[in-house]
């Protein structure tokens, strides 16, 4: 019997894993559409490397099962199953090349050695690394050492390519050049993602949808733009991007007393010198500059709100009126509408 | 400091450094000297002449090119029951957590916290029951007990600085369990393996007290007869064994300097 949606990409279901005693992951389900890039996005501790590491074969579930591409291989050892890894720190072995590090896994499905140096040449000239091709591991930067382990991966033309956390070890500048590679070697492969990362803006930028991960499980699965505009739960919306927070019910615009969460992106905050509509009171506290915006903090007796504005930016100490665009309502963490 | 003072401390400096040099390579000198030399007595300050004499005193007598023999065959052997014995141990050691896996790593050490005669005579009475003393197998098992403990502490320090992730990037990459072993743990743990082995080599081929005890008279090993020439031979005799025990060390020791500190087995280790 095969549940499978014959999707070919990957299919989790009611996976559960208990590692010392403790429930890592409990009751996941995702499924991930062929070709598709996913991230797995979450603070650390949240099960997303654990989850990663059962989809790769180096954990068997306690429950549940892993297809892949069709093929259930809930049991199967990672040497075995048609995925391929990209690890945190790489994980080149350090006496061998470059050339033989990417060899490596061709050697071992004893394919002829004219076909092995055809592929190695295909996928180290992909990733731009054939003038080090003979060198060692340790000789090469970080950035390079990256690409010779994603090499290493998309050489063995997996099903399923799995990036634990691979742009953690690069500086800031790297990390957005590198991101961007890796997305558009997906597009052009059309290999199926799956990426695991804590940072959320990497998960914004390059993912087809994101899961995010809180407590072993799933809270929300959908693409980037839902995820911002309609975070499923309080746990979402303040995990992605900024959030104010009030106490109260909301309609038209104006807080009133009540029990609800209310959240309020910076960005839906403006700040009018007159009322237009329905604006309250407010005075301008302090401003940060945060280059191609400014982070304005207004004040009330009983309440403070975070806009983002980057055209007329008000002084210090400047009275005027606080209007909100969009609020999302919450009750028991749950969302209960957008207005 | 004025230039005198400089002056005395470069002298007083340089005495030091001339008497530890003669400190420590004084009785090599020695030894080195008396293997060529007829005679060499006090008071004279150099040897009354030069010969090969010595030399070939030894290369001509049965016994003592029968002890170079068993010596060459024995340590080997050693050396590689050892490291069968030992490695997977290392291993285990190194990769398993199990009950009473420290008691054990800890207790190696007790055959050496011990003084080994009394060790090696419970052992003889022992050997005289099962028939062992007087036998090649005897001594090889008694070499061993001095060499489990370079056998399994250095390579168990070297399988555990082996990544995980480089034997899961294995794994993934389709290597099986045991092919993962070979081509990535083993790899990267041979220098460990190889310093290992030499240490090994050296504590079974220098070991006399043990040898003497279970092999003696039937077999004899280099440095069990070292015993006998000092006692029965003239001393320069003594000296030209001395040499050739030592040939094996100083050749290991620099074949080790080169291919496992300079060479490229160390590039293994320099993981960023």
């Amino acid at each position: 019997m095969s549940n499978s949606t014959g999707s070919g990409g990957l299919e989790l279901q009611g996976l559960k894993k208990i590692l010392g005693g403790r429930v890592i992951i409990d009751d996941l389900n995702l499924t991930v559409n062929k070709g598709e890039m996913v991230s797995l996005l979450g603070p650390s501790g949240c099960g997303k490397t654990t989850t990663l590491r059962m989809i790769a074969g180096f954990l068997i579930p306690d429950a549940g099962r892993v297809v892949l591409a069709g093929n259930d291989v809930t049991n199967t050892g990672p040497e075995k199953r048609p995925s391929a890894m990209v690890f945190q720190n790489y994980a080149l072995w350090p006496h061998m090349s470059v050339y033989k590090n990417v060899a490596y896994p061709l050697k071992l499905r004893k394919m002829n050695k004219s076909e092995i140096t055809k592929r190695v040449h295909n996928v180290l000239e992909l990733v731009n690394l054939m003038h080090h091709k003979d060198s060692r591991p340790s000789q090469i930067s970080g950035g390079e050492q990256q690409r010779v382990a994603l090499a290493r991966a998309l050489v063995q033309e997996p099903d399923v390519l799995l990036l634990d956390e691979p742009l953690s070890n690069l500086d800031a500048k790297l990390r957005v050049k590198v991101r961007e590679d890796i997305r558009d070697l997906q597009r052009r492969l059309g290999i199926t993602t799956v990426i695991v990362t804590h940072d959320q803006d990497e998960a914004l930028s390059i993912s087809d949808r994101i899961a995010v991960m809180n407590g072993g499980r799933i809270e929300q699965f959908s693409s980037p733009q839902e995820l911002y505009d309609r975070p499923a739960t309080e746990y979402v919306a303040n995990f992605i991007g900024s959030l104010n927070h009030l106490t109260g019910d909301y309609s038209n615009g104006r807080v009133t007393v009540g029990t609800k969460t209310i959240g309020i992106r910076p960005e839906d905050v403006h700040f009018t010198s007159t009322n237009e509509s329905n604006g309250f009171e407010a005075t301008v506290d302090h401003v940060v500059p945060r280059g191609h915006f400014s982070e304005v903090y207004l004040k009330r007796e009983d309440a403070e709100l975070r806009a983002f504005m980057s055209t007329n930016i008000p002084a210090v100490g400047e009275k005027g009126y606080a209007v909100i665009k969009k609020a999302l309502i919450y009750e028991n963490g749950k969302l209960l509408k957008v207005e | 400091m004025s230039r005198k003072q400089v002056s005395l401390v470069n002298i007083f400096i340089s005495s030091f450094i001339a008497f530890m040099a003669l400190f420590i390579l004084g009785p090599l000198i020695w030894l080195a000297v008396h293997a060529f030399a007829t005679s060499w007595t006090y008071p004279n300050l150099l040897p009354d002449g030069f010969t090969f004499t010595w030399w070939k005193t030894i290369a001509g007598d049965q016994e003592l090119v029968k002890s170079v023999k068993n010596s060459l065959l024995i340590s080997p052997i050693v050396v590689l029951i050892s490291a069968v014995v030992c490695l997977p141990a290392a291993y285990a050691f190194s990769r398993y957590q199990f009950f009473g896996r420290k008691s054990f790593l800890i207790g190696m050490f007790a055959a050496n916290a011990f003084p080994k005669i009394g060790l090696y005579a419970s052992i003889a009475t022992l050997y005289y029951t099962l028939n062992l003393m007087g036998t090649i197998v005897g001594v090889i098992i008694i070499q061993l007990l001095g060499t489990i403990i370079f056998m399994t502490w250095i390579p168990a320090a070297a399988f555990g600085s082996v990544p995980r992730n480089l034997e899961d990037a294995a794994r993934d990459a389709g290597a099986s369990k045991l092919r993962t072993f070979w081509d990535i743990t083993f790899r990267l743990a041979l220098p460990g393996i190889l310093v290992a082995m030499v240490m090994s080599f050296l504590a079974s081929f220098d070991e006399a007290q043990g040898t003497y005890l279970v092999g003696v008279p039937t077999i004899y090993t280099m440095p069990t007869k070292m015993y006998a020439l000092v006692l029965n031979y003239p001393v320069q005799i003594a000296a030209v064994f001395s040499l050739l025990l030592a040939i094996p060390s100083v050749l290991l020791i620099s074949i080790a300097r080169k291919h496992i500190i300079g060479g490229q087995l160390a590039d293994g280790f320099q993981i960023k």
